[in-house]
């Protein structure tokens, strides 16, 4: 490990440690604050480990988290939460390779398509499952709280940064940056870029399944349009691509301060948060191509030409 | 060890485009350290003959082996693994990525694998090779033409195929770079390298080629050394006629 890793290491471990504190303030606004930015950190990072490298863009992650939700609400009564967790992982996991299996030999614009469709498809079927047996939702009536879910999603993001980095640094990671890049020229240097891409859709799958499940005692009362709603999908995209996909860190750069826009504008305005989400989308595309990330990157640059380091 | 079976054969490959018979029943063989031109006009069926060998398509019929083995219509990276490797037509450099990453690329999956520091030093050691010492750490963007293509004949190399295929590696160089070229495809050859090397340039073909052999609409019309071939009527209507097509 060079010196700077390490540094970033100790660093990263220290933020993790203050950001655990945060219950402790006692206030619900700063813990539900925390508890969403800490949801979507997880969630964008995760994604932007696929959809970073590869540039698919996938809307899937409401199918997965919905995915989760349920298998803690349908699961609680018989199975200890913990296994709950564990299976939606492996649930998630498994779509995600089913769906990668499916879609990833065609071209993004067929997959975005199909990943939207998916998390729609998913919520029809339940829907319909639930009309079947008669009922609308499910209770989930755990005791757990507010701030064992928020120290939950503190771990499942330290961990989703470890594998982001251990990805990162791994021939996995590496392929799929070749193949991000060419993917005739991966191919044709030796890389399987279906199994690829595949293997690596199975983390965002999976860690948006287990966020769905932890994030299910929060909700109490859980229902199809409530668990799989796209517009989770649609934050989480934007948050990732405002923050930046290219990097580990890049996202959490997106999503605090859209987080933070987020509640103000849902608290204030309850009805223009739509209106939120066109026109980050619109300043990604005109302003910030490659996100605050790239904005950085390029003010760096322009600093150390300027005062002639490096 | 000395073999006497073919590097590479091929029989009857044939690829159909629609109505378009792009390759027609291709039949020759490539031997241990030989350098073969596969030549003939524009159009003529040559980048898609070596699409076929390096699983770029699929043949529509006929057989490809490697040193025996059949591997018709594998996947590229199958193919790759086995220890075919090639260039192509218009250089496809990885835009993300400093040259030094771009030979890596090659080394990590390709037939014999390396990984780490020891891909690093490996790719270093051919971009001094192919004549870019010192320049690993360029962006790709930064490069001259001719840089590119060396950059992409590094990582095609970096893997250590059995079989190297370049399609058109000297075309587009100014006469200063085609020289360069030239040179540094002979020394490969020098290495004891097989290698397909599809030329238009003439000079290359004469001074670099053991063996040609020439297509024309998809079809073999002749085979045999380079002197042979090029002074073959047949092969010199199929060039002149080249205009007519
Ligand atoms: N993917 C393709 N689809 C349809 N036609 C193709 C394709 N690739 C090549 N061809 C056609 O096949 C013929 C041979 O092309 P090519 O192998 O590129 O020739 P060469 O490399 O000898 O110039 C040409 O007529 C070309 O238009
Ligand atoms: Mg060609």
């Amino acid at each position: 490990m060079t010196a700077a890793e390490i540094r970033t290491l100790i660093l990263a471990a220290l933020a993790l440690g203050v950001a655990a504190l945060l219950p402790l303030t006692g206030s619900g606004y700063w813990l539900g604050l925390g508890l969403n930015i800490a949801m979507f950190t997880v969630l964008a990072t995760s994604w932007a480990l696929f959809s970073g490298p590869t540039h698919y863009i996938s809307l899937a992650t409401a199918a997965f988290f919905g995915l989760g939700t349920y298998t803690v609400g349908l699961g609680f009564e018989t199975l200890p939460y913990w296994s709950l967790v564990a299976l939606a992982g492996i649930l998630g996991a498994v779509l995600a390779a089913l769906v990668g299996l499916a879609t990833l030999r065609l071209s993004g614009v067929y997959f975005v398509i199909f990943t939207l469709g998916l998390a729609e498809l998913v919520r029809q079927v339940i829907t319909w499952a639930q009309n079947m047996s008669g009922q609308k939702g499910l209770y989930v009536l755990t005791d757990i709280t507010e701030d064992h879910i928020y120290w939950q999603l503190v771990g499942l993001a330290a961990l989703v940064y470890l594998v982001g980095w251990l990805i990162g640094r791994s021939r996995l990671g590496f392929a799929l940056r070749i193949i991000g890049d060419d993917e005739e020229v991966a191919r044709h240097s030796g890389i399987d870029t279906a199994r690829a891409k595949v293997l690596l859709f199975m983390v965002p799958g999976a860690v948006a399944a287990i966020t769905g499940a932890m994030l299910a005692p929060r909700y109490v009362y859980i229902e199809p349009a409530l668990a799989f709603t796209p517009m989770l999908s649609f934050q989480v995209v934007i948050m990732a691509l405002l923050g930046g996909a290219g990097r580990l860190w890049g996202p959490l750069v997106g999503v605090i301060p859209f987080a933070i826009l987020w509640e103000t504008i849902s608290s204030t305005f309850p009805n223009q948060t739509m209106l939120l989400l066109g026109v980050s989308f619109l300043v990604i595309v005109y302003v910030l191509p490659k996100g605050f990330v790239g904005l950085i990157d390029t003010v760096r640059r322009r600093l150390s030409n300027r005062e002639g380091w490096t | 060890m000395r073999s006497t079976a073919p590097v590479l054969s091929v029989r009857g490959a044939t690829k159909r485009f629609g109505g378009l018979v792009a390759v027609n029943a291709m039949d020759f063989d490539v031997t241990e350290h030989q350098v073969m031109g596969l030549i003939g006009p524009n159009g003529s069926g040559k980048s898609t003959t070596l699409n076929l060998i390096s699983g770029a398509l699929k043949p529509t019929s006929g057989t490809i082996s490697l040193r025996g083995t059949p591997i018709t219509g594998l996947a590229p990276q199958t193919i790759t693994h086995k220890g075919i490797a090639r260039t192509f037509q218009l250089v496809r450099l990885l835009p993300s990525m400093n040259v030094r990453d771009n030979v890596v690329a090659g080394a990590v999956f390709g037939h014999r694998r390396r990984w780490g520091a020891e891909a690093a030093a490996h790719a270093d050691a051919l971009l001094d090779r192919v004549g870019l010492g010192g320049k690993g750490d360029m962006p790709v963007g930064q490069l001259t033409y001719i840089d590119t293509k060396r950059v992409e004949l590094a990582r095609v190399l970096a893997g250590d195929p059995t079989l190297l295929l370049l399609d058109e590696w000297l075309a587009g160089l100014n006469p200063t770079e085609l020289r360069i070229g030239i040179d540094l495809i002979r020394s490969l050859r020098d290495e004891g390298r097989t290698i397909i090397l599809v030329e238009h340039v003439m000079d290359a073909i004469r001074s670099l080629c053991d063996r040609c052999v020439v297509m024309s609409s998809g079809s073999k019309i002749a085979e045999g050394t380079p002197t042979q071939v090029l002074s073959d009527p047949d092969v010199i209507r199929a060039y002149l006629g080249d205009d007519d097509d």
